[in-house]
Order: structure tokens, then C-alpha cells, then sequence
């Protein structure tokens, strides 16, 4: 073990590895497919099609720095449960998805030709009695340390207005993290969801 | 665990010029960790092509890339010293001229057409990970006037859960560009040693490359009972 994190005492705590910015090179990496480099990725904006055998929904939108300027260079990660609430990992022994679903998604911002980032998904379920919501992580250049956010959906009045980390934010800055059912494609609904860093209409961030 | 801002960089670092219209302004709002922060994706084998973790072979076109070739290994765990078994780890760099094969690197230093500089493996059952890489180049950036980043490798981690995620960089022994370094320095002065890799000579492999050791500790869980020694 590195002699910088040797434990001397039985509750001494090693100290986190820090982060530092994913910077501007991190597609051919984290994103190959996506902006086509010869290199398999592990994760991209479609989560499920049709064979899932659940209601399908795309979520789409852009990043936005302190001057309104879309941003091209950030990493959008999403995390979700299934049509049922149900996550889909081996950490908790969560039995497999029946929707063969895992609940991860990652894009890159700037290979649309819009610049921005498309999720087609299956809707979250309720998890222990929350609102349904979609989980993100961003990371950009200039973004030492990564942000949480979170996505709910605007068709879910009833439980979003019950939802407890809706209502630990101050009522004028719920809206940044609801997204807008603004239209259908191919029969399924799309949800708008920007992201703000900065502003009047500033993103909450969470401290997870 | 709780993320520990006492050793990871503050949102806003003026020195480091892109951070001023980039991070958040308003305070990060508590969240209470649910069922949707202590799950995260889990990957196995069947992502790890044969020759992901070996970027002096998976970029191969008609040769060898060229530079100093190098072995990277060490421990993933958790603050309790625990190991963090089969988590995927994925690493970017440049080539050893300093230049990404990234379409936007604009750098005139010459890509390698044998280099692609992307990898990726997973912790074994005792944490431990293992990567040949050739030795990254600096190279300058327009942050300010002669600015040049320290040579490093970029780290990207889950963990157990969401709440581990982690991206960092490596950086290497020594490196007279660290004081200079605004995303270096952006982390607080206790923590920076944490990114820089030991060379060890027991790592080296005769006639064959240079070992240095890079240990990460990532967020662990709450429920984890505390392991004493
Ligand atoms: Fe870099």
C-alpha cells in the first residue's frame, strides 16, 4: 500500500482520491461511438427501444454556461430505475430488470448537430415512494468536480408535489428540475430538460 | 460517506479561466441519500476487449507507438482501506508528443498513427488494477500566456454507486509544471500529492517498461462497517 495512505490509527480515514476535470478530449474515451472513433462504448443515449417492452420516452436538451452559450464539451450521465421503480444493479441484489434495462446512459454534448444531448429511454417507476426521476451527473471542461441533478417529469403533479428532495428546494428553483412533456416522436413523449450552470435560471445542484 | 470538499476542488477556481462561466454559483441543496444515490451501473467482463487495458497494443496500425513505455497499477478502495472489487476503470491521455488523437486537439505536435490512447480494465478481487501505456507528453493550452499542462492520464471511476463517481488525473514524479498548473492546483494543497503517481522500481518490468503506482480511494458506502486494523 502507498505510504501516503498507510493507516496509522484504527479510525483514521484514508482521504478521497480529489477530482479534476474531465476536460475537452474525453469522447474518444468515454464516448467513442458517439463521435465515431474506432472504440466501443460501454454506454450511449439509448437506453431501450422497443424490445424493452416498456413505455418508451426520449429526453433531450442542452447545457448552458453563465451567458446563455450552449456548451459543447460536456459529459451528460444519467442513471435511472426501471418502468417499476427497481434499479437495476448487483450491489443490492436487485434481481435483473424484467425490462432488460440497466439505467445508465452517457453522451457527449457536442456531436448532435444540434449541440446537446438525446437520452431515449423507458419512464422511471416510483423508487421507495419518490417522485419518478432520472439521476445526472455532468462534468465539462472547466468543472473540476462533477454536479448532481436531477430529472422529474411535468406530467406528475401529484407526485412530484409529495416528492421530498422537490420540496427541500426553495419553491422558486423547483422548476429547473422538471422536465416539460413539449412534444411526441415516432408516438412516444419528449421531454425537454436543460441544464443551467449558472444565472436566473441556474440549475439546482445536489450535494449527493 | 459524505464527499470530502476538504480535499476535492472548489466549483469556482478563477485561475482556472473556464470555470468562471461553467460552475455553479448557489449552494449545492443537502441531499439525503436514497435508494437512487447508494446504486450505480455495474459492469463486467464482457466490456473489456482483450487489448483494452494495453494502449501500447490496441492502437496498433503498422508498428509500435512510439515513447517511453510505462506500466500503471494500483489499488482501487475505500476510505476504510477497503477493496473495491471489479469496478471498471477507464483511462484517456495523449500520445507521448503531447498530442490527443481527439478530432478538436488542435496541438501541432504529430499524432502517432499507432497510439490511440484510450483503455479500459476492471479492479481484480483484491482492487488491484494494471495498465501498459506510453508515457504522455505535455502539452500547451490557452488558458494563459505559456500555459502547458503537467503530463498526466485521465482517471474515470464509478465505484459502488453514483454517489463514488469519479473523474481525475495522474499525474507523474516530479513534474517541474505542477506549480503552474491551475487544474493541479485547483485541488487544496493537503490533497495534491494524491495525484501524483510513485515510480517504483519493483513495478518496472526488465527491459520492458516503467512502473509507477496510482492508488485510489473512493467514496465507500454508509452501511460499510468499518474495517479496524
Ligand atoms: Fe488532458
Amino acid at each position: 500500500m502507498n505510504n501516503k495512505i498507510k493507516m496509522s490509527g484504527a479510525n483514521e480515514k484514508l482521504l478521497q482520491t480529489p477530482s479534476q476535470t474531465a476536460g475537452p478530449f474525453f469522447a474518444y474515451g468515454l464516448t467513442p461511438e458517439q463521435y465515431q472513433y474506432d472504440f466501443t462504448s460501454i454506454a450511449d443515449g439509448g437506453l431501450a427501444d422497443e424490445k424493452n417492452g416498456a413505455a418508451l420516452i426520449t429526453i433531450a436538451g442542452q447545457v448552458f454556461d453563465g451567458e446563455d452559450q450552449p456548451i459543447s464539451d460536456a459529459l451528460i450521465e444519467i442513471w435511472q430505475a426501471d418502468a417499476d421503480g427497481n434499479y437495476h444493479t448487483q450491489y443490492h441484489n436487485i434481481p435483473i430488470s424484467p425490462y432488460h434495462f440497466t439505467g445508465f446512459g452517457r453522451m457527449g454534448t457536442g456531436a448532435n448537430t444540434e449541440t446537446g444531448f438525446t437520452f431515449q429511454t423507458i419512464k422511471p417507476g416510483s423508487a421507495e415512494g419518490q417522485a419518478p426521476h432520472v439521476n445526472v451527473i455532468v462534468f465539462m471542461r472547466g468543472l473540476l468536480t462533477h454536479a448532481y441533478t436531477r430529472i422529474y417529469f411535468s406530467d406528475e403533479v401529484a407526485a412530484n408535489s409529495k416528492d421530498i428532495v422537490l420540496n427541500s428546494v426553495e419553491e422558486k428553483r423547483r422548476d429547473t428540475l422538471i422536465s416539460q412533456l413539449t412534444a411526441t416522436a415516432e408516438g412516444h413523449p419528449v421531454y425537454k430538460f436543460d441544464i443551467h450552470m449558472q444565472g436566473g435560471k441556474e440549475t439546482v445542484f445536489f450535494d449527493v | 460517506m459524505q464527499r470530502d470538499w476538504s480535499v476535492h476542488p472548489p466549483y469556482l477556481y478563477p485561475d482556472y479561466k473556464s470555470t468562471v462561466l461553467r460552475t455553479p454559483t448557489k449552494l449545492l441543496v443537502p441531499l439525503k441519500h436514497s435508494l437512487s444515490e447508494i446504486t450505480g451501473p455495474v459492469y463486467g467482463h464482457e466490456v473489456i476487449g482483450k487489448y483494452d487495458h494495453d494502449l501500447t497494443k490496441n492502437g496498433i496500425k503498422d508498428g509500435e507507438p512510439l515513447g517511453e513505455r510505462i506500466v500503471v497499477c494500483g489499488k482501487v478502495m475505500d476510505e476504510c482501506g477497503k477493496p473495491i472489487r471489479n469496478t471498471l476503470i477507464e483511462i484517456w491521455q495523449a500520445n507521448a508528443a503531447g498530442r490527443y488523437i481527439h478530432k478538436v486537439d488542435q496541438h501541432n505536435a504529430p499524432p502517432d498513427p499507432n497510439f490511440f490512447g484510450a483503455g479500459r480494465c476492471l479492479t481484480d478481487d483484491e482492487g488491484n488494477y494494471k495498465f501498459y501505456t506510453i508515457k504522455p507528453g505535455a502539452y500547451p493550452w490557452g488558458n494563459h500566456y505559456n500555459a502547458w499542462r503537467p503530463n498526466h492520464i485521465h482517471f474515470s471511476l464509478f465505484g459502488n454507486n453514483i454517489a463514488s463517481r469519479l473523474i481525475t488525473q495522474m499525474y507523474f514524479p516530479g513534474d517541474p509544471l505542477f506549480e503552474f498548473d491551475p487544474i493541479f492546483n485547483g485541488v487544496p494543497a493537503k490533497a495534491r500529492s494524491l495525484l501524483i503517481s510513485k515510480f517504483k522500481l519493483e513495478l518496472t518490468e526488465p527491459g520492458f517498461a516503467l512502473g509507477y503506482e496510482f492508488n485510489i480511494v473512493l467514496r465507500g458506502n454508509n452501511e460499510t462497517p468499518f474495517e479496524t486494523k
